[in-house]
């Protein structure tokens, strides 16, 4: 049965007498341990799906599940990168990335007896990133990439069953970015996790998905579904192969008839 | 200028303003030949301040120290009544109004019944410094948690956060600053507080001594308790700005702020 479940659901918007129909139809089944991609035009309810999954907004209408049970307020110990890095401006970098350890069980009991080795786990995340010497700093004294980039250390740091990636990779340039993808699909490998990823990049969802989902313009539905049959671990080589290329056009192909 | 004048000037310019408005005073005073009983002159007030500087001391110590138990029992209470009235919808729409209707009652107004009830003495103006510093602390740190950025309240409840991890871990944080920017402004009300409190029936403190003076007709010695008032004031006013700024370096994002 699919670790995630949304069966119909849709999400209206409401202000007062203002109300913005934001997801009109998303049907979408992730199996455990499936890395997914949702791609589609700005607007169209990706950032909404992923507060709807966690449960941080209620649906309007349909149902949503994960891990079998119907979802009804937020969901404990999720990893979740947001859109915009929302870290707190009154702790280090290394504190923020410290924060899900401060509030998820179990790890929350063992805080203080174990810091030590959680500070480790957190600079071992923060080599990875290329942010070792920053983890004094307070994000203010960040790059907005570099702020990205610790809010993925944050999202990852307590090795969640469910990982939701909004855009993580947004602010960073291109060689960056194709670095972590190697950096993501190896802790996936590596760990195994159920991951959605949120993105406008096409080269990076047939990267790291096993299924990509193209949504429509607003109000969103999704209007395709390609599962991506390429063999891991994926190189930057492979995406000049010819079959990843023909699917990134594919996917291209498709949301520009949402454009048309 | 080099930079350096530059600092020195800006460092320089209150004690400047200060020293000219003074000299036009005591200028004034002489030009004019205002009698000392309703103007007296700058320098003959220092010469008050300093001659009868133990017993200026011993009234301003009392001021001193029930105004600050007022303000500590203001901040306690406020930053309680705060996060209260900003953690939940329901406190806030049952006491704002209240706590707004009871700040616009003039303060002077409760002494008399504060002296019906506790006598005369130190409590009066310690409660009339407390009321009346408490309310802008309430304001402020509520409204430090009604402005949270919903996304940061997200991250934590898309961790499972209970709600007191919540405001333990973005509210109380989040408040601060404003906690501590509404300091400076309680300290000097509550120094009001307590001078009203003594001038309008009290047996102790600056507000006595200022009104047992005027009715000597001892302006100079009005006056001294007046300096002394405005001194405590601004030294209480620096110490709440020293606080402010080490406490909330990150909101200030690490800029200097003068
Ligand atoms: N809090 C909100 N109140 C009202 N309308 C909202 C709110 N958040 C989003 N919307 C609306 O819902 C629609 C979908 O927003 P959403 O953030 O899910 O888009 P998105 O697909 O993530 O876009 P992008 O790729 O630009 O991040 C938008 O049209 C937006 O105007
Ligand atoms: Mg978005």
């Amino acid at each position: 049965m699919a670790f995630v479940e949304l069966t119909g659901v849709s999400l209206t918007y409401r202000l007062g007498k203002d109300s913005t129909l934001a997801l009109a139809d998303a049907t979408l089944a992730i199996d455990k341990d499936e890395f997914i991609a949702v791609v589609g035009p700005s607007g169209c309810g990706k950032s909404t799906i992923m507060k709807l999954v966690t449960g941080l907004l209620p649906a309007s209408g349909g149902e949503v599940r994960v891990d079998g049970k119907k979802v009804t307020g937020p969901i404990k110990g999720v990893g979740m990168a947001f859109q915009n890095p929302t870290l707190m401006p009154w702790r280090t970098t290394m504190d923020n990335i410290l924060l899900p350890m401060e509030v998820v069980e179990p790890h929350k009991r063992r805080f203080r007896s174990r810091r030590a080795e959680y500070v480790e786990r957190a600079m071992k995340l923060l080599r990875t990133v290329g942010l070792a010497d920053f983890a004094d700093k307070f994000p203010w004294q960040l790059s907005g990439g570099m702020q990205q980039r610790s809010n993925l250390c944050r999202a990852l740091i307590h090795e969640p069953e469910l990982l939701m990636l909004d855009e993580p990779f947004g602010a960073l340039d291109a060689f960056t970015r194709e670095e972590l993808w190697g950096v993501m699909q190896a802790l996936w490998m590596e760990k195994r996790f159920t991951g959605v990823l949120v993105t406008h990049d096409l080269r990076e969802a047939t990267y790291l998905a096993d299924t990509v989902y193209v949504m429509s313009r607003r109000p969103g539905r999704i209007v395709l579904s390609k599962k991506i049959d390429i063999p891991r671990p994926r190189t930057l080589a492979t995406t000049f192969e010819p079959h990843f290329v023909d699917l990134v056009h594919e996917l291209r192909d498709r949301i520009h008839q949402e454009h048309a | 200028m080099t930079e350096m004048q530059r600092e020195v000037l800006k460092i320089a310019m209150p004690w400047l303003f200060m020293a000219v408005f003074l000299v036009v005073w005591e200028i004034a005073c002489v030009a004019c030949q205002i009698p000392e009983i309703i103007l007296p002159r700058p320098s003959r007030v220092f010469e008050v301040f300093v001659q009868r500087f133990d017993i200026l001391l011993r009234f301003c110590w009392d001021t001193l120290w029930t105004t600050l138990i007022g303000f500590l029992i203001a901040i306690a209470g406020g930053l309680l009544l705060g996060l209260a009235i900003g953690a939940s919808p329901f406190v806030y729409s049952g006491l704002y109004p209240l706590l707004i209707a009871f700040n616009a009652i003039p303060k002077v107004a409760i002494v008399p019944i504060l002296m019906i009830w506790v006598g005369v003495g130190a409590l009066p103006a310690v409660i009339t410094a407390f009321v009346i510093s408490f309310f802008p602390i309430v304001v402020n740190v509520a409204t430090g948690l009604a402005t949270i950025e919903p996304e940061m309240r997200d991250v934590l409840r898309s961790l499972g956060a209970t709600r007191t991890e919540i405001l333990t871990k973005v509210g109380i944080p989040r408040a601060m600053p404003y906690l501590f920017a509404s300091l400076k402004v309680a300290i000097t009300l509550a120094f009001i507080g307590s001078v009203i409190s003594e001038t309008v029936g009290g047996n102790r403190g600056v507000g006595f001594l200022m009104l047992s003076a005027s009715a000597r007709n001892d302006a100079p010695t009005t006056f001294a308790g007046l300096f002394a008032i405005a001194i405590m004031g601004v030294a209480m006013y620096a110490v709440c700005a020293l606080v402010e700024k080490r406490m909330t370096r990150w909101a200030f994002r690490g800029e200097i702020v003068t």
